[in-house]
């Protein structure tokens, strides 16, 4: 069925744009190549006549032999289905592409990202800045030409490790200060950083009358980096008539390492440790998505056992990560502490059980191309029958009784930070937030991966899109969860946990492949590029903790000034998957 | 009625309280539930009540077997009361590493020019491992285990932190006496082999 419908779109879009669109024909590649100049009214056919509502990805590649630029978007229905692909390419110098913000509003951040490093300049975008980097920075880090300081080689394993092994540290071969290279004419003393500038520019700000004569004026308010609210370093320029926010700009990327560029040096191997870095609340969900990526790559499916292990990970990191994110909501709405560390508690049971399979708590670096690193140690399985069966449900029952029916997280959350079922879409919000909105959109069920076909379960859904029901939400995920874990735990299959000898070095063919799952916050993406080599060609994380945040600015209009900190707990993000 | 919630959740608080003591009561015939190895087992199980947190140090979680923390190599003691490195300096330790902190010198042997199968020295800079264990996962050798020892706090990064063969060097022993399930499944995997290939001299 699928063949026939794909068939009947190419038709379609064959007769409506002729050669300016065409299907990717490269070897392992996918979608179609649509010319630039094409690109707006292509979009605009997707989301209309095709129903590809939510555009998921945007993301850069930089194809330096063939000296081209090509962006990549990732489009999916809300109703579910395969993604569709679609690609523009342009050159290398002054790369310019005609901006999505217009059509998929979702685009904003993603595009700025591309920009910011990639050097893809997006016409059209309202307020192309750098997102992750600093202002003054000089270069875009992700083109292949470009290099970080204490550069050593362009892939891992570096050649002086072994066998000579003449152990240094790269602070005595490249002292500070000396691996800093300034554009001409340019002394760090005289700069002056205009990036602030345009960033207070981009806020409209404007004088208001009130008729009588005495005009007020707009305030401007910088909430973080270093604010106890922000769950890390991270920034909210607001403007503020009196209390309420007029306008809202996040400022992000203090916790910026380039992620991707670590990963296009590293062997795809190396990467399954680092993904833990991103949400590293959530370490077993992103080792997911990154082996199911490199998966598709490899044509290798794991066994049995392990892809039961690996939706019991995934559902008890759902847990985890959604009694973390209540207590911390509550956190921020002033109830300090004691219903975050009533939730700290169940999490703890659940880290112990990640420790005892993974060796590590929060970095657990589990999951292994075609399986996982090892199996259940004697007596975990019981405990986590128990935790499934006993504690979890009961926990879940209390919390609800803690904190649902109290007036104050009541008052504080509904009607507050609402995104609308259409904006929710159009923001490529999500997971909870998503979800909280009225959207039934749940990876797990619109495009099943792994075994999550097999299990019994529903996709959690609110209707109001505000703070109380984004807590309500995740009260209902963590039930969806454990019912998922029973059932899971109940047919645990006795078996291998790895298909064919564990490697060091595994041999990915070329092409491309997505890999996404629905991670606690939203949806996980890795886009991964292969060209035959033992690293990635590209590696791009479609980061969901980022893209929700697109939304934040609509959601805080209007509301006062204390809300936004209950608004941006309700969103949760984590800092080392926003900034990566 | 407005205020039911929140009395409610006041209620929950007062249980959590509550059960503390009560617990606390519970344990004191079999001497107390705090700074005890038992009682934290439990206090840290699905089974917990009451007050969770641990009185680190004078209470330590216990860690699993399979808690990974800094490698360190491994050597046997033959006949002779000699060390033996398990490491062959095959280098796969140092090729998968994925931040790349071991350094490995392997020499050669004068007479024949051929590599020695032992590291000369073996270097790490615990600065630089991010403690992911594929160094141990992917040893053919056995040789380089994750360790269990997480307090590693000194005065001088810079000379305590490298840590050099002497410093990685364990016996097989502490080995065994950490890890033992992974230990009695090696040596079992390995007599295995070792039959099988006497099996295969004798067939021959």
């Amino acid at each position: 069925m699928a063949e026939t419908e794909s068939t009947k779109v190419l038709d379609e879009i064959k007769t409506k744009f002729g050669d300016a669109v065409s299907p990717d024909e490269r070897e392992g590649y996918d979608g179609y190549l649509v010319r630039a100049e094409n690109l707006l009214d292509f979009a605009t056919f997707v989301r209309d006549a095709l129903g590809y509502d939510y555009l998921s990805s945007v993301t850069g590649v930089d194809y330096i032999v063939e000296d081209k630029m090509e962006v990549v978007y990732h489009a999916y229905r809300t109703s579910g289905g395969p993604a569709l692909l679609f690609k523009v390419q342009t050159q290398r110098e002054k790369s310019v592409v005609p901006s999505l913000v217009s059509i998929y509003p979702g685009a904003d951040f993603q595009e700025r990202e591309a920009w910011d490093l990639l050097g893809i300049e997006f016409e059209g975008h309202p307020d192309l800045r750098r997102i992750l980097l600093w202002d003054g920075f000089h270069g875009h880090p992700l083109r292949k030409d470009w290099r970080e300081a204490y550069f050593e080689e362009d892939q891992k394993p570096f050649g002086n490790r072994w066998p000579e092994g003449k152990v240094y540290r790269i602070e005595d071969k490249v002292p500070f200060n000396k691996n800093v290279k300034y554009p001409a004419n340019f002394t760090p003393e005289g700069w002056v950083p205009e990036g602030e500038g345009t960033l207070y520019a981009s806020l409209g700000r404007m004088e208001k009358s009130n008729g009588n004569g005495t005009g007020s004026e707009h305030i401007v308010v910088n909430l973080g980096p270093q604010h106890p609210s922000t769950h890390g370093v991270f920034r909210m320029v607001a403007e503020l008539d009196g209390e309420t926010i007029v306008d809202l700009k996040p400022v992000m990327g203090y916790l910026h390492r380039n992620h991707e560029k670590i990963g296009e040096r590293n062997t795809y191997i190396m990467n399954m440790p680092f993904t833990d870095r991103l949400d590293y609340i959530c370490s077993m969900g992103n080792n997911f998505a990154y082996a199911l990526s490199v998966e598709k790559l490899m044509d290798v499916q794991p066994p049995e056992r392990a892809e039961y292990l690996r939706v019991i990970m995934a559902e008890l990191t759902r847990v985890v990560n959604h009694f973390w994110a209540i207590g911390f909501l509550l956190n921020d709405l002033g109830a300090f502490f004691t219903p975050a560390l009533y939730a700290i508690n169940e999490r703890e049971l659940i880290l112990d059980v990640f420790e005892a399979v993974s060796g590590s708590r929060m970095m657990c670096n589990y999951f292994r191309f075609g399986g996982l690193a090892r199996d259940l140690p004697p007596g975990t399985a019981e405990v986590i029958r128990d935790l499934a069966f006993e504690r979890l449900p009961e926990k879940i029952d209390e919390l609800e009784r803690y904190l649902t029916e109290n007036e104050i997280v009541r008052v504080r959350g509904e009607g507050v930070g609402v995104l609308t079922a259409e904006q929710a879409i159009g923001f490529a919000a999500a997971g909870p937030v998503l979800r909280a909105s009225g959207v039934p959109y749940d990876v797990r069920k619109a495009e099943p991966y792994s075994i999550y076909d097999r299990f019994d379960f529903d996709v959690a859904v609110r209707y109001n899109g505000d703070v109380y029901d984004r807590y309500l939400i995740r009260v209902d995920e963590i039930r969806q969860s454990i019912r998922i874990l029973q059932q899971a735990i109940q047919d645990l299959p006795e078996g291998e946990i790895q298909t064919g000898r564990p490697q060091y070095q595994v041999r990915v063919p070329a092409g491309e492949s997505y890999g996404r799952v629905e991670n606690p916050k939203g949806e996980l993406g890795f886009y991964v590029i292969s060209d035959g080599s033992p690293t990635p060609y590209r590696y791009h994380i479609r980061a969901p903790s980022f893209i929700n945040v697109t939304g934040m600015a609509e959601m805080s209009r209007g509301q006062k000034i204390a809300d936004v900190v209950a608004i941006l707990g309700s969103i949760d993000i984590v800092l080392g998957e926003t900034d990566r | 009625m407005y205020g039911i919630g929140l009395i409610k959740g006041l209620g929950v608080t007062l249980k959590h309280f509550v059960e503390t003591y009560v617990e606390d009561i519970r344990w004191l015939s079999r001497g107390g539930r705090y700074y005890d190895e038992e009682a934290l087992k439990v206090r840290q199980s699905t089974a917990a009540r009451g007050i969770f947190t641990v009185q680190y140090p004078e209470e330590k979680l216990p860690v699993p077997e399979e808690f990974r923390y800094i490698p360190f190599l491994i050597y046997e003691v033959d006949e002779d009361g000699i060390k033996v490195d398990r490491c062959t300096s095959c280098g796969i330790c140092a090729k998968v590493c994925p931040p790349q902190c071991i350094w490995i010198v392997r020499s050669n042997d004068p007479e024949t020019g051929r590599p020695v199968p032992a590291p000369t020295d073996f270097f790490i800079d615990i600065d630089i491992c991010m403690n992911c264990g594929l160094c141990a996962e992917y040893c053919p050798f056995d040789a380089i285990k994750m360790d269990h020892d997480y307090e590693l706090a000194s005065h001088d990064r810079f000379k305590d932190h490298i840590f050099d063969k002497e410093r990685l060097d364990h016996p097989l022993s502490y080995y065994a006496e950490i890890r033992p399930r992974n230990y009695a499944e090696e040596e079992r995997a390995r007599a295995e082999k070792e039959a099988a290939k006497a099996a295969r001299r004798k067939s021959k």
